[in-house]
């Protein structure tokens, strides 16, 4: 250890900044082993997260298989301003927006307000049959949910349907119909999801020191005050922290579900970025991979921006940010 | 003297329960009861479907409790090939996949847990970073592709060997649950850092490694994006895929209904058979959700406190 050390002082003499690096190498030398460990998660993380970074500027280039990256045309935006010109360019990005701010304006407050509702009641039998009920449904996978989904909603063997019959009101075909898809997207996510998200609130919750709702109490404070007063501002922390990067997911509607959801009726509304990017790259005789990896890049990077303003305001106005 | 204070508190606690607060209870619990009768009544209705006669469920007779209790909706799925090898894919890239996973996972987490490893921080930044930028479906394609994975089993395995919320997830457990001390006393008695984690930390580790196999493992079972990507060659598909064939594209194999004369009568055993397959394909995932409830809680507890 020593000699290395030495030897190191030796090369590049006794300065600051290179007594610094000596006793990096050092403490690298130390600790190869961890090192060793870290190789392949790492040598993983290089492969199939970061080369698919540098294989992006495909987006900038006319690639076709076959040929490789390097290998293809350089044509600059090309393929983006093709992109905000077309005229799916407005459709998909009010529907992917307006699918995740419908989700996260009804999906992201409903938790809460359950967590609040279920921290006020004594453990008990019931408390834990609506937690453990409720958090049932996020286990299930996409298709299976949106096949329950479609059975639900079947316009004429779905137990809705047979209920507005039975009730004398006319039928709806709910799957036909394109104004519709936004509700049945959000509403099935809040009935999958909500239990589940309650989750973290309960467990910010459950850290709040006892002593302050006693105190409240001796002050006359009723149950709704001291939620107000000390469950709220006790968890705001943790929820400001989950609003940040929900706004940096506002355009990552999952493929899955709306892909499952799609059907020729609907896919003027249900059309997202993702199920474009597969059908313009992946579907098709021909393949379009340029252009398909151009609206995926613009869809990275306008999240990336935005989860950034997003943490920006969040650290003007109060304490919480993400970094 | 603390004790009276105590049963002070208590008794006005009683007495301070005002007005205001009884109200609140009666709507508190009316609104979980509302909140649960509205999750739960879905669940109850596929299973009580699935036990049904066919013609009951078309016709909307099932309501809560199974009609005309039948059982051939199973026998049907039973003899149901394609199912039944998705089934035994599903598992196989459930078993491999979870494990490749866990071994990564530790392995990082471990050294990323080191405060005293240099370049930690600058390395856990490449890692966090993929959390919040991706190269995109394309590229990834690609490379999967030119690596001569497209349509194997290893595609199923590989391109997602990691999960960098879970890394975090072990982390912050090995940081918070594991005391430093151990690693000092260690040392003196001479012991390396691969000793370290095989004799001692591992040991110590049944609790994360049980949140992280249960996060992986469903979400491996409940995968069907990488499958419908890289996947052709229907002998290699999951359980999901075939899913989607029957319960959304309505696709069932006509080998099942042969013995069904009417058309009405197919139709229904076809509505039959997806509440059927429902039940059969979420029924790994729920029976050992209740047992393994209070690791997943945990898990979210411990991604929480990194935030």
């Amino acid at each position: 250890m020593s000699t290395a050390t030495t030897a190191i002082k030796a090369k590049t003499g006794a300065s600051s900044p290179s007594r610094r690096r000596g006793n990096a190498w050092r403490q690298i030398k130390r600790s190869w082993q961890l090192y060793v460990f870290l190789a392949l998660p790492v040598a993983w993380l290089l492969v199939f997260m970061y080369y698919p970074m540098y294989g992006a500027q495909i987006a900038f280039r006319d690639f076709l298989p076959g040929r490789t990256i390097l290998g293809s045309e350089w044509v600059g935006l090309t393929h983006f301003i093709r992109f905000f010109n077309s005229p799916m360019f407005e459709r998909l990005l009010s529907n992917t927006i307006g699918l995740s701010v419908y989700s996260l304006l009804v999906g992201f407050p409903i938790p809460i307000l359950i967590a609040l509702s279920l921290n006020q009641l004594r453990t008990g039998i019931f408390k834990r049959s609506v937690q453990m009920i409720s958090y049932a449904p996020y286990f299930i996978s996409t298709v299976v949910m949106v096949g329950l989904i479609l059975q639900f909603l079947d316009l004429r063997r779905g137990p809705i349907n047979l209920l507005l019959q039975w009730l004398g009101i006319d039928t709806v075909h709910f799957m036909g119909i394109a104004d519709m898809f936004p509700d049945i997207y959000v509403w099935s996510g809040v009935w999958q999801n909500s239990g589940f998200n309650t989750v973290i609130y309960l467990a910010a919750l459950s850290t709040i020191d006892p002593a302050l709702h006693e105190a409240a109490l001796v002050d006359g404070a009723n149950r709704l005050q001291r939620i107000w007063h000390i469950d709220v501002p006790g968890i705001m922390p943790i929820t400001l922290t989950l609003l940040i990067l929900n706004m940096g997911q506002l355009l990552n509607v999952g493929f899955e579900k709306a892909f499952l959801l799609q059907n020729p009726l609907n896919l003027k509304t249900s059309e997202v970025i993702s199920t474009y990017v597969y059908k313009v790259g992946l579907v098709g005789g021909v393949a379009n991979f340029s252009y398909a990896a151009a609206i995926g890049l613009f869809n990275s990077v306008l999240g990336l921006l935005l989860l950034l303003a997003a943490n920006q305001i969040s650290k003007k106005f109060s304490e919480t940010s993400l970094f | 003297m603390a004790s009276t204070i105590r049963a002070m508190t208590a008794t006005e606690i009683r007495i301070r329960e005002s007005r205001v607060d009884r109200i609140f209870n009666l709507v508190n619990y009316t609104i979980l009861t509302v909140f649960l009768i509205v999750v739960l009544y879905p669940l109850i209705y596929v299973v009580s479907a699935s036990f049904s006669d066919g013609s009951a469920v078309i016709s909307g007779r099932v309501v809560l409790w199974p009609v005309d209790f039948s059982l051939l909706a199973y026998e049907k799925i039973f003899q149901y090939e394609s199912i039944w090898t998705g089934y035994a894919n599903s598992l196989f890239y459930a078993v491999v996949g979870t494990s490749v996973n866990i071994v990564l996972t530790l392995f990082a987490a471990y050294s990323l847990s080191r405060q005293d490893m240099y370049g930690r921080k600058i390395i856990m930044g490449f890692f966090v970073f993929t959390m919040f930028f991706n190269g995109g479906l394309i590229p990834t394609y690609l490379l999967v592709k030119d690596l001569g994975m497209l349509n194997t089993r290893a595609a199923m395995i590989i391109p997602q060997a990691l999960s960098v919320w879970n890394l975090i997830i072990a982390i912050a457990y090995f940081r918070s649950a594991i005391p430093g001390e151990l690693l000092e006393a260690a040392r003196l008695d001479g012991c390396n850092d691969f000793q370290y984690f095989f004799r001692i930390l591992m040991p110590l580790s049944t609790p994360i490694i049980a949140v992280l196999t249960l996060f992986y493992a469903i979400n491996h079972w409940n995968q069907f994006f990488t499958a419908l990507i890289y996947l052709s060659d229907k002998a290699l598909f999951p359980l999901q895929l075939i899913l989607r064939d029957i319960l959304i594209q309505s696709q069932v194999d006509m080998n099942m209904m042969e013995d069904l004369q009417s058309m009405a009568a197919k139709e229904a055993m076809r509505e039959l058979l997806k509440y059927a397959l429902i039940v059969v394909a979420s029924v790994p995932v729920l029976i050992i959700y209740p047992f393994v409830q209070k690791y997943f809680v945990r898990g979210i507890m411990l991604g929480a406190v990194k935030g």
